[in-house]
């Protein structure tokens, strides 16, 4: 299942309506997007969106392209293959009965989540991890009943110390022969 | 210093070497207006619908290779620039388009002609902007046509509220543009060229499929040398005719839905294919899976999401169409394929395309091939949309640069008339013909007004056979000849060009055409002709929808036979 999924990082300018320029993109070209997770980004006035696609239904290259495309999108990169490190992060409300309530946290325990609320009839529970963790979790809780479930979707970073998506702010020198724009 | 809105606009536009814009004014942006006469570098020509304004404006950026500039009020005005801002958008071409948006305090509250352009234009723009503040304005003009003409063109919108144009700000013409997310690669990738040299020196059976990125990027000497030095033919796709010569030996004609036949077997026959400034759309491929079957693809474009989107590339190149060029021209050995030229000869003789049968009824083809005739192949033509643009593109020969001008991508009908009065304005000194279907002209005919205000001598001529001819010829050969809504009437368009003050004629008979088409030509002003032709005429050669470019239904008429005494053909599209 997780062998279909590509995940490309895209770093963004913090405009208003940027989010709705990419989402409007992935509707229009009918892209299959599993999950989008935007947030701060190291370097100001950045946002760094987190996509995953299903690379079955979808040309991975060809979302690559279109966000590139887009202006306010300053950089993108697929990240997909072991040298990533991916986690996402799931509230789960589930229903617990003064029977039931020790036999969840015990469960919670193992995948060292947490539960981080309790009321009279049901326990929410925190848990971090990839998404076949999550996954594995939610299928051991739903025996119980799941009143609510809120999953932020994945979020992504290379392993070692290499940045696919390394920015500079300044002015940079040029690379190579300095290209003239074509008026 | 401090400057109003409107004033910092305009300025931006002088600085930019606006000259002039087209457009409609209202409530929203007449203080913009207001600001006009301060600025007589701008010339404004008012049209009578947005939609217009933005074609004029599209057509103006396609004669004179500048940014063309349209301007419309909120609400409605800015709607209606709509189907012209996605026609630039589909074809590339370089357009600002500003519109004026209710105040500030008004936005998001439905407010009297509110209407979210941005949000409407999300899709259709390259980019566009909401500017809040009259101190952004004059860097994102400098952004705005920055973005529009450079890397692949197309329309940039900006929305600027009421109070926006009157609130003061210093008045500061930034020197560069900040785009970090905005770096055309206009540099071909050395290798790639390489590759790319390696196999146009080793083919048999090479060939040439040039598009509009050619007339963009002005490669029209790179290209010649391209196929001069190795000898290999050229075919265009509609919107790239006018890239290379048509009366060229190596020319062989236009590809696709309606190409010639000719060329269709020789792309499919091709083992090398250079596809230069071309995004392999449907109408040129036909059936994807059946396109060019043994053939390696070496794809040049500047965009680089166009490579690989529709058709599997072998070599692909990211840059500029003629600075890659220019490198690659540099790897390429003379050759000469005598066996492949020979072959395409054959084709080119056993499918003829360009004989217009003996017929009493007149023809639109050979209107236009009168039309060819008389204005010596140097005029600009401008088209409608469907079976009158197809005739335009099949028997009128561009030798000369950037000569025809059509909408493409949206196939858009009514395009023609505004358009070309973009393009007299931008070519005074150029005849410009506007060929156009019965059902085309009746959308925008309106802006005859413009011609006769603007005082602008655009030769308008109508390809009328009262019917939407293009759907009409689906309907006959694909839905059992049932013409739904397709007959049309219209007005007497003699009386109606009479109303407008512009001379006119109509023509019935083979022998009135050419003496029409002169006395158009000897007027110095606008002048339109009304063509009554044959009501059933089908556009052939055919690819069917869904067919591969093999599958072609050619004139059917076995009687077709050459009008060789009047015609004057050039040698290579016999």
């Amino acid at each position: 299942m997780a062998m279909t999924k590509h995940t490309l990082v895209a770093l963004v300018e913090d405009k208003p309506g940027v989010l709705n320029r990419i989402a409007s993109l992935f509707r229009r070209r009918g892209f299959n997007i599993e999950s989008i997770a935007v947030g701060h980004s190291e370097t100001p006035h950045l946002s760094r969106m987190t996509i995953v696609v299903d690379g079955t239904t979808t040309s991975v290259e060809q979302v690559r392209k279109q966000l590139d495309k887009v202006i306010d999108v300053v950089r993108v990169s697929e990240i997909s293959g072991d040298d990533m490190v991916n986690r996402e992060l799931a509230l789960i409300k589930v229903k617990a009965t003064s029977t039931t309530r020790s036999e969840i946290m015990q469960i919670v325990d193992i995948f060292r989540a947490n539960i981080v609320d309790v009321a009279a009839d049901s326990v929410t529970v925190e848990v971090t991890g990839d998404e076949d963790k999550i996954d594995s979790l939610f299928n051991l809780l739903r025996g119980f009943g799941v009143k609510e479930l809120a999953r932020t979707g994945r979020i992504a970073m290379t392993r070692g110390s290499s940045n696919p998506l390394q920015v500079e702010r300044e002015p940079a020198k040029p690379r190579r022969k300095r290209q003239k724009n074509v008026d | 210093m401090k400057m109003t809105g409107g004033q910092i606009i305009c300025e931006s536009l002088v600085r930019e070497g606006v000259e002039v814009i087209f457009g409609i004014l209202g409530g929203a942006i007449l203080p913009l207006y207001d600001t006009l006469p301060q600025y007589p570098q701008l010339r404004h020509v008012l049209v009578r619908h947005e939609q217009c304004a933005a074609h004029a404006a599209d057509g103006y950026a396609r004669a004179t290779g500048k940014v063309g500039v349209c301007f419309a009020t909120s609400g409605p005005g800015a709607t209606n620039l709509v189907t012209g801002i996605a026609n630039a958008h589909l074809d590339s071409s370089p357009i600002v388009a500003i519109t004026g948006q209710v105040a500030r305090p008004f936005i998001g509250k439905d407010a009297f002609q509110e209407v979210d352009i941005t949000g409407i234009t999300l899709p259709i723009t390259k980019h566009n902007y909401l500017v809040l503040d009259a101190g952004s304005l004059a860097r994102t003009v400098k952004e705005a046509f920055y973005l529009a003409r450079t890397g692949r063109p197309g329309p940039v919108l900006i929305d600027v509220p009421r109070d926006v144009f009157i609130e003061e700000a210093e008045f500061h013409y930034p020197a560069k543009v900040e785009l970090p997310g905005y770096k055309p690669t206009l540099q071909g990738h050395p290798a790639q060229i390489k590759k790319a040299a390696k196999l146009i020196n080793e083919a048999r059976q090479p060939i040439i499929i040039a598009g509009r990125g050619v007339i963009i990027s002005g490669a029209y000497a790179e290209l010649r040398q391209l196929a001069e030095k190795a000898q290999i033919p050229v075919v265009t796709t509609l919107l790239g005719i006018g890239c290379f010569p048509e009366s060229h030996i190596l020319s062989f004609g236009m590809l696709g839905m309606h190409g010639m036949a000719y060329a269709n077997m020789a792309v499919n026959a091709a083992d090398v294919i250079i596809a230069i400034g071309m995004r392999f759309d449907d109408r040129a491929t036909g059936k994807v899976s059946g396109f060019a079957p043994d053939a390696r693809i070496i794809h040049i474009d500047i965009d680089p999401s166009e490579i690989g989107k529709n058709v599997r590339v072998d070599v692909p190149i990211v840059g500029d169409v003629r600075i890659v060029l220019k490198e690659l021209n540099k790897l390429i050995t003379p050759a000469q394929h005598v066996d492949w030229f020979r072959q395409l000869d054959d084709w080119r003789k056993e499918h003829p395309t360009m004989t217009i049968r003996d017929n009493d009824g007149l023809l639109p083809q050979f209107v236009v091939r009168k039309i060819y005739e008389v204005t010596r192949g140097e005029a600009t033509i401008v088209t409608g949309v469907g079976q009158n643009q197809m005739w335009a593109a099949q028997h009128y020969w561009y030798d000369k640069p950037n000569s025809l001008i059509s909408s493409g991508g949206l196939g858009t009908m009514g395009f023609g008339l505004p358009a070309s009065i973009g393009v007299k304005i931008g070519r005074p000194d150029n005849t410009v013909w506007c060929i156009d279907g019965d059902g085309s002209f009746q959308m925008t005919l309106h802006e005859l007004a413009t011609i006769t205000q603007e005082k602008l001598a655009v030769k308008i001529a109508i390809l009328d056979n009262g019917y939407l001819g293009m759907v009409r010829q689906w309907q006959e050969l694909f839905y059992g000849k049932r013409y739904v809504a397709t007959p049309l009437s219209g007005p007497d368009y003699v009386k109606l060009a009479d109303a407008y003050n512009i001379p006119a004629l109509r023509v019935k008979h083979r022998e009135e055409v050419v003496p029409a088409l002169e006395q158009a030509m000897a007027e110095p002003g606008p002048f339109l002709i009304d063509f009554v032709v044959e009501p059933e005429e089908n556009v052939y050669p055919m690819v069917p929808p869904g067919a591969s470019l093999t599958e072609v239904i050619e004139e059917p008429r076995p009687e077709a036979k050459a009008l060789s005494d009047s015609a004057v053909l050039p040698i290579s599209n016999i």
